[in-house]
């Protein structure tokens, strides 16, 4: 097995950096301006904070990757970001259902990280937690108002959160890197997140009158490399440049 | 002779720095600069960026390095640290005077739990919405007053 602490750092790194690509093609593309800012804002704070993990991690891996070399120059199987992350952004409803279940998991992990034995880490996630509070609160705000809007409204985002559910469960499923940094209070297990997540979804929907979905189904495989077919059309948009004249910067 | 720059002149030199996102405030005044120290002729700045992805902090390195050297320091090193995260309760007094001046309503101070509400900083008025969450910069909602109709910036508070 690979360093366990490089593997983490790109666990988190790569949720945020795919999570913020597709952030990024919403731009301009949003039911209205005040949306279009807020998506642009919204992935600029994930790629500050990918940024931050993947600096670390080229540290840590000791072989003089930069940051730029690991968001640009790696492969499908080489990213670790959960599926859920890189699903497609479907309709504005699938758009901010799956942002709520990322943000609700991401908000207690940033604020259990700001513990971290590993002073970096800790200091990553001090400033991130700031920045997921207002991202949850940002997808609440549309959640309910969707679920609890317009019939149409009401019921295209109970389908976008039907379609994103089945991808949640990888979330809290962690395995020996996890359960090894955790030991040494650098990681937090992820099994530990799912009851607050659980608190602030069964909350919003409520308040949305939407329903919890039940879904077996469950998909993951992106901690361990395993994609679903999007990671693979997405990879090559972000990496055109670098891949097509490598080593440029302006 | 010229005599080597002191500490006091990497202070003076540093508040002519500002930023480039809100140009009417420092970055002293905007709480980002951490640290100033100067060793054997060499000064090292420490800076923190405001939100993870800020975009102006390549800049303001390099306006500090610029800015440093232009006033005789030969060694000029710019650590950027995350720790402990940048809140808006470390903008100066004067900052927040500016920034009301400048158009933008100043950041609530984060410790009290009761939230006064927003002020236009164009007529003063207290009767202000809410436009969008999200800003022309990271740092920024977008408001508009209910009394004048004008929109404002309000910088958020974190």
């Amino acid at each position: 097995m690979s360093d366990p602490l490089l593997t983490y750092l790109l666990r988190l790194g790569d949720d945020s950096l795919i999570l913020a690509q597709r952030l990024g093609e919403l731009v301009s593309h949003q039911p209205d301006l005040e949306e279009d800012i807020a998506v642009a804002n919204l992935a600029l704070d994930l790629i500050g904070q990918a940024r931050a993990l993947y600096a670390y991690a080229g540290e840590v891996e000791g072989r003089g990757r930069t940051e730029d070399d690991l968001a640009f120059l790696r492969d499908e199987r080489e990213f670790f970001n959960a599926v859920l992350c890189e699903q497609p952004n479907g309709d504005f409803g699938q758009t901010m259902a799956r942002q709520l279940l990322f943000d609700a998991y991401r908000l207690p992990l940033m604020d259990a990280l700001t513990a971290s034995a590993d002073e970096t880490i800790s200091g990553v996630a001090g400033k991130a937690v700031k920045e997921c509070r207002y991202h949850l609160q940002h997808s609440i705000t549309w959640v309910v108002r969707l679920g609890d809007g317009t019939e149409e409204s009401h019921r295209r985002m109970q389908a976008g959160l039907d379609a994103m559910w089945r991808f949640t469960d990888e979330l809290f499923t962690g395995d020996e890197v996890e359960a090894t940094l955790a030991a040494s209070g650098i990681a937090v297990d992820p099994s530990s997140l799912r009851d607050p997540w659980e608190a602030t979804i069964k909350e919003v929907l409520a308040r949305a009158t939407l329903e919890r979905p039940v879904d077996p189904r469950q998909r993951g495989g992106g901690r361990q490399g395993m994609h679903s077919e999007h990671l693979g059309h997405i990879l090559p948009e972000m990496q055109f440049l670098q891949r097509a004249y490598p080593g440029q910067s302006w | 002779m010229v005599s080597a720059p002191t500490l006091a002149d990497a202070r003076d030199a540093l508040d002519t720095v500002h930023d480039p996102e809100v140009p009417v405030l420092t970055i002293n005044d905007l709480g980002i600069l951490r640290d100033v120290a100067v060793e054997d002729g060499a000064v090292t700045v420490t800076i923190t960026p405001t939100y993870s992805g800020c975009p102006a902090m390549d800049h303001i390195k390099g306006r500090i390095e610029e800015t440093l050297r232009g006033v005789g320091f030969a060694d000029v090193n710019v650590k950027t640290v995350l720790s402990p995260a940048w809140t808006t309760d470390w903008m100066t007094e004067e900052g927040k005077r500016k920034l009301e001046e400048f158009g933008i309503a100043s950041p609530r101070p984060t410790t009290v739990t009761l939230r006064l509400p927003i002020r236009c900083p164009h007529c003063g008025s207290k009767d202000t919405s809410e436009v969008s969450r999200f800003g022309s910069t990271a740092c920024k909602a977008l408001y508009r007053c209910n009394a004048c109709l004008e929109p404002f910036d309000h910088f958020k508070e974190i």
